[in-house]
């Protein structure tokens, strides 16, 4: 039994960690979010080249063939540099659910890089009033919302009931709404589709399918968050090292000290079950559901502390702009609500274990 | 990441859940505590023998001498509690002075001592805390005075556990009142039944005694009784401090402790319907469960960094701060959840489990601030996990300052 990271897992972690450290530095970042794409389009050729997007894509189609812990790796290097990329939908949900549907047609044409998929889960999860789709013969009408990934999309793979669907981002009667979130970093839109031409993904295990999608983006969100929060956790520390008050630095005094102490004693086990989580959806199928539940709930409630504390620690400056530690902030606020706020989520986990009807 | 046993696992598994398949009728009950019970002893006695108690003591000393491996050591931690038999003794004899004397003990007083604290005959208590020494451990002033071939022995002791049954106490006393605070410290082994010493109980708000306080007047003990040098005293107990963040104890207490409030809100019910039918219990009940996943796998990591020796790092230093939180959590919700029922304690009519809940979230209590309270935790996370500097000492302890 080993519980931890393997050699070839650390190696990936350094190596994209290392890699983005550079490329999404925090003056990009801000270039990106005040609308100058090239950072966007300059990380996705960059982790191309380290050939990370395709983790999860199988060997016979050219892909790693890795597991969604790998995956979570990456992400987590992610949310740390608050880096923009469609990771999560894309290479993450989007190839989980193509590789558990069997369709080597799509999979194929997303790893040549010719398809790249946004994702709508939402209404999958649970729909408001007015939202959901439905297909009539090959067309698709009606609202997907929250739909992920828009960065790079030129497709979107959606769901009807327990169906999963892909419509051609330029396709007739595709309307795309710019949704505008806390979070810069990344893209969210609604789309309303009306009589949409759709390509049903191969197999007849869509409703699987939706599952294991859901529970990969829930346990990669979990990952960004853990990555997020390490780095506020990291940002606090050090400024309170660097910022004197009353002659001494403030890291000296122990209310910023114990501040600190309680970010990392709730953040450091999170690791540990995020590392689980992901492991589990690969090699422990019967505890997938409910350890990517709750993994996204906690992470959910650790992140927020982390997220508070570690700005209060900042004092004045983390409330400002100048320091740019909202980024993280909002990441992680995001996170949170992205494919269920943690009541929501913890409720499925009661549901899964049969603690309520 | 892999979390399959090989086979040499599995097989040790099937081993430990064969002997105890075999021993069962032997074991005391579960929650038998009782110290130097017949029964116990003689279930000591058939653990040490195969290995499940004092593993990897030394042959000599009446361990069972096996190679420290953290894995088979959660593996009978794992199959105790799934046949819910008790494990070996445990206590601060066994816990913390055994590894001492092992390290800094002399050859006689290892002769005298292990043997005899691994069978479980000879019971310790711990002589660290004082009145005016609590998170200032070096702050003792428990002093001992030599007098021909003797050391003699005043001051007082508290939160003393065991004191009423003890046999012996290792104990820290102040020696050398002229030197600095910490070098002026020796580490001495009291015989329990010397003239001179009183044990009072200490009533908890629990309404046990489980501690007590301990007061010496004019206790002599013979020379030999230190374990270390005259002064070394605190460089002896911490190294027994060590052992004792050491003991993880079982990884899946909690979750057992979790799995057993779920086990009441489905059978207890109001106005008909189940406790687990109020989502604002079971939202609580399932957040707790997410942290109890997140203490266990850092468990579970922390079994590998052991086995293949590694620094624990942030992973181990959290794990008493948290842990003790998460139990008094746990034992929060189980009583907000029964309402009125959740007040009922000791022999009420109605009282659910004996009041266990309660009793739980009043000692739990206790356990945050024992042991290193959540206070001096927080200093060490951040000290020696963060790397943060400790709070500067005033010039003049006391002094106001403008």
């Amino acid at each position: 039994m080993h519980f931890g990271l393997n050699e070839d897992q650390t190696m990936l972690q350094d190596s994209v960690g290392r890699y983005l450290e550079g490329a999404s530095e925090l003056a990009l970042v801000r270039g990106f979010v005040d609308g100058d794409p090239t950072l966007a389009a300059d990380l996705q050729t960059g982790l191309m080249e380290l050939g990370v997007p395709f983790v999860l894509m199988p060997a016979e189609q050219g892909g790693l063939g890795m597991g969604v812990l790998e995956a979570a790796l990456i992400q987590e290097a992610l949310g740390r540099n608050v880096s923009p990329s469609p990771f999560t939908a894309a290479y993450g949900m989007a190839v989980m659910a193509l590789r558990t549907c069997g369709d080597s047609e799509w999979l194929g044409r997303v790893a040549s890089g010719e398809v790249v998929l946004g994702v709508g889960a939402t209404e999958a999860i649970g729909a408001r009033e007015g939202a959901g789709l439905t297909l009539s013969g090959d067309k698709v009408s009606g609202r997907a919302s929250f739909v992920m990934g828009g960065e790079a999309a030129t497709h979107f793979l959606l769901t009807t009931g327990d169906q999963l669907l892909i419509v051609e981002r330029a396709s007739a009667g595709v309307q795309e709404v710019a949704l505008t979130t806390i979070d810069k970093t990344r893209h969210a839109m609604n789309l309303d589709l009306e009589g949409a031409t759709a390509h049903l993904v191969a197999g007849n295990n869509h409703g699987e399918a939706q599952s294991k999608m859901i529970d990969t983006g829930r346990v990669l969100l979990a990952a960004d968050t853990l990555g997020a929060a390490s780095r506020m956790l990291e940002k606090a520390v050090d400024y309170s090292k660097d910022r004197e008050q009353f002659n001494r630095p403030i890291a000296s005094f122990q209310a910023v000290k114990h501040m600190c102490a309680e970010m990392a004693a709730k953040l450091e086990p999170c690791r540990s079950l995020v590392w689980y989580a992901a492991y589990a959806q690969d090699h422990v199928p019967e505890e997938a559901g409910l350890t990517s539940r709750l993994a996204k709930a906690h992470l959910s409630e650790v992140g927020k502390f982390v997220a508070r504390t570690a700005t209060e620690v900042h004092g004045g400056m983390g409330f400002t702009d100048l320091l740019g530690l909202h980024y993280w902030f909002k990441r992680i606020g995001a996170n949170r609500q992205w494919l269920g706020g943690p009541q929501a989520v913890r409720e499925e986990a009661a549901k899964l274990q049969g603690w309520v009807a | 990441m892999d979390l399959n046993l090989t086979q040499e696992y599995v097989n040790f598994r099937a081993e430990v859940a064969a002997f105890l398949q075999a021993h069962k009728d032997a074991a005391p009950h579960q929650n038998d505590r009782s110290v130097r019970s017949e029964k116990r002893l003689a279930w000591q006695k058939i653990l040490l023998a195969h290995g499940y108690a004092a593993r990897t003591h030394p042959k000599q000393y009446g361990g069972f001498g096996a190679e420290p491996d953290a894995l088979k050591a959660r593996i009978i931690a794992e199959e105790f509690s799934r046949a819910k038999l008790p494990g070996g003794i445990s206590g601060q004899g066994i816990n913390m002075l055994v590894p001492t004397l092992l390290e800094l003990g002399t050859d006689e007083q290892k002769e005298k001592y292990i043997k005899p604290t691994l069978a479980g005959e000879m019971v310790w208590c711990q002589g660290y805390s004082e009145p005016g020494a609590g998170s200032d451990l070096a702050a003792v002033k428990t002093s001992a005075v030599v007098d021909g071939d003797d050391w003699v022995i005043n001051g007082q002791k508290i939160w003393t556990s065991t004191a009423q049954f003890a046999d012996m106490m290792f104990c820290l006393v102040r020696t050398e009142p002229e030197a600095k605070k910490h070098q002026g410290i020796s580490y001495i082994l009291i015989d329990m039944k010397t003239p001179g010493i009183e044990v009072r109980p200490l009533m908890t708000m629990t309404g046990f005694a489980e501690f007590n306080e301990v007061f010496f007047t004019d206790v002599r003990v013979p020379v030999h009784s230190m374990v270390g040098k005259r002064g070394e005293g605190w460089m002896v107990a911490n190294a027994t401090l060590t052992h004792e963040r050491g003991m993880l104890g079982d990884p899946d207490a909690a979750l057992s402790r979790l799995n057993a409030i779920a086990d009441i809100m489905k059978q207890e019910h109001v106005d008909g319907r189940s406790l687990m039918d109020n989502q604002v219990y079971r939202d609580r009940l399932v957040q707790l469960q997410g942290e109890t996943y997140a203490m266990k796998m850092n468990g579970m990591r922390l079994t590998t960094l052991s086995t293949q020796k590694k620094s624990s790092g942030m992973a181990g230093l959290l794990v008493k701060l948290q842990g003790c939180e998460l139990n008094h959590q746990m034992a929060e919700l189980a009583i907000d959840v029964m309402g009125e029922y959740g007040m009922l304690y000791e022999d009420s009519p109605f009282v659910r489990d004996r009041g266990m809940w309660q009793t739980h979230y009043m000692f739990d209590l206790g356990l945050i601030i024992g042991g290193g309270s959540a206070q001096i935790q927080k200093n060490i996370i951040s000290e020696r996990g963060l790397g943060m500097p400790r709070e500067p000492k005033p010039a003049q302890a006391g002094a106001k300052t403008n």
